[in-house]
């Protein structure tokens, strides 16, 4: 029965042809209209991170009343100098988008692995110790193998990839099989592999010899990822593999019948079940692959980042930003890439703005929070903004306007 | 001294809910509000309870324009709301319940639980709504969680009652008590609105009758000038067939044989206790039964979501005791599942995807890990034709469809193919007339199309027009078989368990 009134049946009929790459991976589909909140958000994070920057001198809060002119006159060129000097680590010149690309690459990967997650129902925090694992099996084959670097470095990905698809594979299967809850798994599994590794690389098969400390041998020069713009810039072909990763992603999220699956199963599993989906499988897969991304992105920051060692501290805190990329990227393949590209992009500017501005990093911390507060509540921006919300997403006071 | 809405108008972005609607309801009087899922019933009756602000027109108590912003106006103005879904808390008693928002408090704020408990007695004696004050919500029936419901709302001094589909959740024998209710209410002065879909209902219980279709008001009548047929005609708007169109039975090998099965429900309780029955080719077997008595943990147990306890259950002469879905689906067997909301869809997925749940994974529809997606949406886009989905398009969410279309959907899905055994749990629950008589005739032509088909449902009616046997399920067991044509009483005593 069709609501009164209901407008004639309109099918949107097939999109308008991208081109072929687009076309294969469905990527271009929308993305514009999904942009606007984020972007949105990203200016009323910068807007309140400047006033942050005008009152954190108090020297200008000191002669606010006596002097307002000049006090405020100072704040502006403070706030003025801070985002210039951001903007510039950011993007200004080669160099700083070499950085920024840099800095997304493993937010990137590792974003994907829980953006796929997220689209499979399941809450992966494990990225970190999946890259940890990930990191020391790279290590292993980086060091011990010789090769010729054509086969060296995918051979140390691989690594890299099945160490991660192993430890994320683990909570995989633990949920399948006893129903244990992947957030705790996956977080005592972030413990388990950083002592692991801590140990590991005290043992002298990979410790770097001469050394106290948990810090593996260099890998050997053909495992080393080349750089992409030229031996001065840090970015390395990482970043392309990355990229190509958004593609496959979206491939096999919206293009494949796994992908087709895994959706059907994260959003009701029940009637996945029932569909004679089996969804122990798919959880197992998902988070197996879940790792795997992370895990190459663990192989990325041994392969890619000078000295070329395996360290306890080899993940940073990329395994944690990560998720709060996939949630900014709204777990879409495109839209994750998007949110580590800016995400990267304000840790390189962020730098820059701490050395020529005074301003702590720690304010990129506080934007990147600010940013992830005003996506997750969209609400508030659409308020902010005036922005009109689809009504679907309107308070509902019923289930309908009928039955 | 009347409730009265007059021209009430309310629009949503592209939809007129309410196009002009006139209504009154006098003290003492019934008044059934008729129409199909999405008639603009719901929406109406939201507008009466303040939930909802109309673009235009006025509502009247007592000859007086009043404005409703809110329940709470709403109950101010003596308006009460017995909603579909009930608002209780469960782990809360009758009393707490019937008292919460607006709790008797002594002194220091304290809640004065005696007179509480005596105001509800009170009620519950004066209105014959018979509940212990002290049981927990959680623990008693959804006929007496109804009884409560009804008490809050007469403990709010309400002097108009609306009710929402109440006795889609009740048993026949429930029906029959909440009619007594309706009665008591409406001889004490109460001015009831009835909400319903169901023909006989508004027959029997109401001194007018208004149907609704398509947001507006199309006819006003009183039970004794029309008969089921007029009423189902004025709410789909055409002539519609009431009664299963259906020839005799021709039986066949047989399909599926259930022999001896236990199953367990999530308590680790024995839900279905040694079962044995066939489905022949050709032939509906309906089994009725109060919900709760097993029945869903018998089609788990048939469709291999539950794992039996013991028993077999063969297929053509095949054993798939421990088949999963996926392997019984090759087979054959269509299942149409009794949550179609929970078990049957994913809401968040477009009518397209959902007409491929269960064979995406392979030809037509995937070759490996490639889908077509050129042939799924042909695929879809003939079965929304065929089967007669109202949809915008492939391409929407089926959560937009109404009740009635989303099973549309699933019955498209689960009968487009070659199909040994049907099996439909509750298959007309919460929908339209309209599509109830269309999924109706869908099952017999399956059954004439030489499949075995299994019904559930816990609607006596619906088992008594499609089945050409009726087995009653009680307490886990087949208690016992009738025709089709038996007498209604004997039924409903097997129902009940009282049948020797």
């Amino acid at each position: 029965m069709s609501e009164p009134g209901t407008t004639e049946p309109q099918d949107p009929g097939p999109p308008a042809k991208p081109p072929w790459l687009a076309r294969a991976t469905g990527v271009g589909e929308s993305t514009l209209r999904a942009l606007v909140l984020p972007t949105l958000a990203f200016i009323t994070a910068l807007i309140i991170g400047a006033l942050i920057i005008a009152v954190s001198d108090v020297d200008n809060l000191r002669i606010l009343f006596a002097e307002p002119g000049t006090a405020l006159g100072n704040m502006v060129e403070e706030v003025a100098r801070s985002y210039r000097a951001l903007f510039n680590g950011a993007v200004g010149s080669i160099n700083a988008i070499s950085e920024t690309l840099f800095a997304t690459t493993p937010l990137l990967l590792a974003g994907l692995g829980i953006a796929l997650g997220f689209r499979a129902g399941l809450f992966n925090i494990g990225a970190q110790g999946q890259m940890l694992i990930a990191g020391i099996a790279a290590a292993y084959v980086g060091i011990y193998v010789s090769a010729p670097a054509i086969v060296h470095i995918p051979l140390t990905i691989l690594a890299g990839l099945a160490g991660g698809m192993i430890w994320g594979g683990l909570a995989g299967v633990l949920k399948a099989r006893t129903g244990a809850h992947e957030v705790i798994t996956t977080i005592m599994g972030n413990f388990i592999a950083l002592f692991l590794v801590q140990w590991l690389l005290t043992t002298e098969a990979i410790q770097d010899p001469g050394r106290n400390n948990p810090v593996s041998a260099a890998l050997s020069g053909s495992a080393v990822l080349p750089r992409l713009f030229g031996s001065e810039y840090r970015v390395t072909i990482g970043f392309l593999i990355a990229i190509a990763g958004v593609f496959v992603l979206h491939w096999l999220l919206f293009r494949s019948s796994f992908g087709f699956e895994l959706r059907a199963v994260g959003s009701n599993p029940q009637a996945g079940s029932y569909a004679g989906m089996n969804v122990a499988i798919v959880v197992t897969l998902v988070m197996a692959l879940a790792g795997g991304l992370a895990g190459i992105a663990g192989a990325n920051q041994v392969m890619g980042l000078p000295p070329f060692k395996a360290s306890p501290a080899l993940a940073g805190s990329v395994g944690f930003d990560a998720i709060t990329v996939a949630l900014l990227g709204r777990s879409n393949p495109v839209g994750v890439m998007w949110a580590a590209l800016l995400f990267g992009a304000l840790s390189a500017g962020g730098r820059v703005m701490q050395g020529a501005a005074q301003v702590p990093i720690d304010l990129v911390v506080v934007l990147q929070a600010l940013i992830v507060i005003f996506v997750a509540a969209p609400g508030l921006i659409r308020a902010i903004w005036r922005v009109k919300g689809e009504p679907e997403e309107a308070t509902q006071l019923t289930t309908g306007w009928g039955s | 001294m009347a409730l009265e809405l007059s021209g009430v108008t309310k629009r949503f972005p592209g939809v007129i809910a309410n196009n002009d609607v006139s209504l009154s309801v006098a003290p003492g009087e019934v008044v059934a509000l008729l129409g199909e899922n999405g008639a603009g019933k719901t929406t109406l009756m939201n507008i009466l309870y303040g939930l909802y602000t109309p673009d235009e027109g006025t509502i009247k108590i007592d000859g007086e324009e009043i404005d409703l912003d809110s329940s709470a106006d709403a109950i101010a103005a003596g308006i009460g709301m017995v909603h579909q879904h009930f608002m209780l808390v469960p782990v809360f008693t009758v009393t707490e319940n019937v008292v919460l928002g607006q709790e008797p408090t002594g002194f220091g704020g304290v809640i004065d639980r005696d007179e509480a408990r005596e105001t509800v007695v009170e009620i519950s004696e004066r209105y014959n709504l018979q509940v212990d004050p002290d049981a927990l919500i959680e623990n008693i029936s959804v006929g007496v969680q109804q009884r409560v419901e009804i008490i809050k709302v007469l403990d709010r001094e309400a002097r108009f009652v609306i009710f929402d589909e109440p006795t889609a959740v009740l048993t026949p024998q429930e029906v029959e008590e909440f009619f007594g209710i309706v009665e008591g209410l409406k001889n004490d002065g109460k001015g009831i609105i009835f909400i319903t879909h169901k023909l006989g209902e508004a027959l029997e219980v109401a001194n007018r009758i208004v149907v609704m279709r398509g947001g507006k008001v199309v006819a006003e009548v009183t039970p004794d000038e029309v008969t089921r047929q007029d009423l189902a005609d004025l709410m789909v708007g055409r002539s519609v067939d009431l009664t299963v169109a259906k020839g005799d039975a021709e039986p066949k090998s047989t399909v599926l044989v259930v022999r001896d099965l236990v199953v367990l429900d999530d308590r680790k309780v024995k839900a279905v206790d040694g079962v044995t029955f066939e489905v022949r080719a050709g032939e509906i077997v309906g089994i009725a039964g109060v919900q709760g008595n097993g029945q869903t943990e018998l089609i788990e147990g048939i469709t291999g979501l539950r794992p039996p306890l013991s028993g077999s259950v063969l297929i053509r002469e095949e054993d798939v005791t421990d088949a999963t879905p996926r392997e019984l689906h090759r087979l054959g067997v269509s299942h149409i599942p009794e949550d179609r909301q929970e078990s049957g869809l994913v809401l968040d997925f477009t009518v397209a995807e959902n007409m491929i749940l269960d064979s995406y994974y392979d030809r037509p529809y995937s070759r490996g890990l490639v889908m077509d997606w050129g042939v799924i949406h042909d695929t879809a886009r003939g079965l929304v034709e065929q089967y007669d989905v109202r949809t915008p398009g492939i391409q929407v969410p089926v959560s937009n469809l109404s009740g009635g279309n989303q099973q549309k959907v699933i019955v498209a899905r689960e009968f487009a193919r070659d199909v040994a055994l049907v099996i439909a749990a509750q298959p007309t629950r919460g929908i339209d007339v309209g599509s109830i008589e269309y999924i109706h005739t869908q099952i017999v032509a399956k059954r004439d199309a030489g499949a075995a088909v299994l019904v559930v449902s816990s609607e006596l009616d619906e088992v008594r027009a499609l089945a050409d046997r009726i087995l009653v399920l009680h307490h886990g067991k087949i208690v016992a078989e009738f025709a089709p044509d038996a007498d209604v009483t004997d039924i409903g005593l097997a129902m009940l368990g009282s049948h020797e």
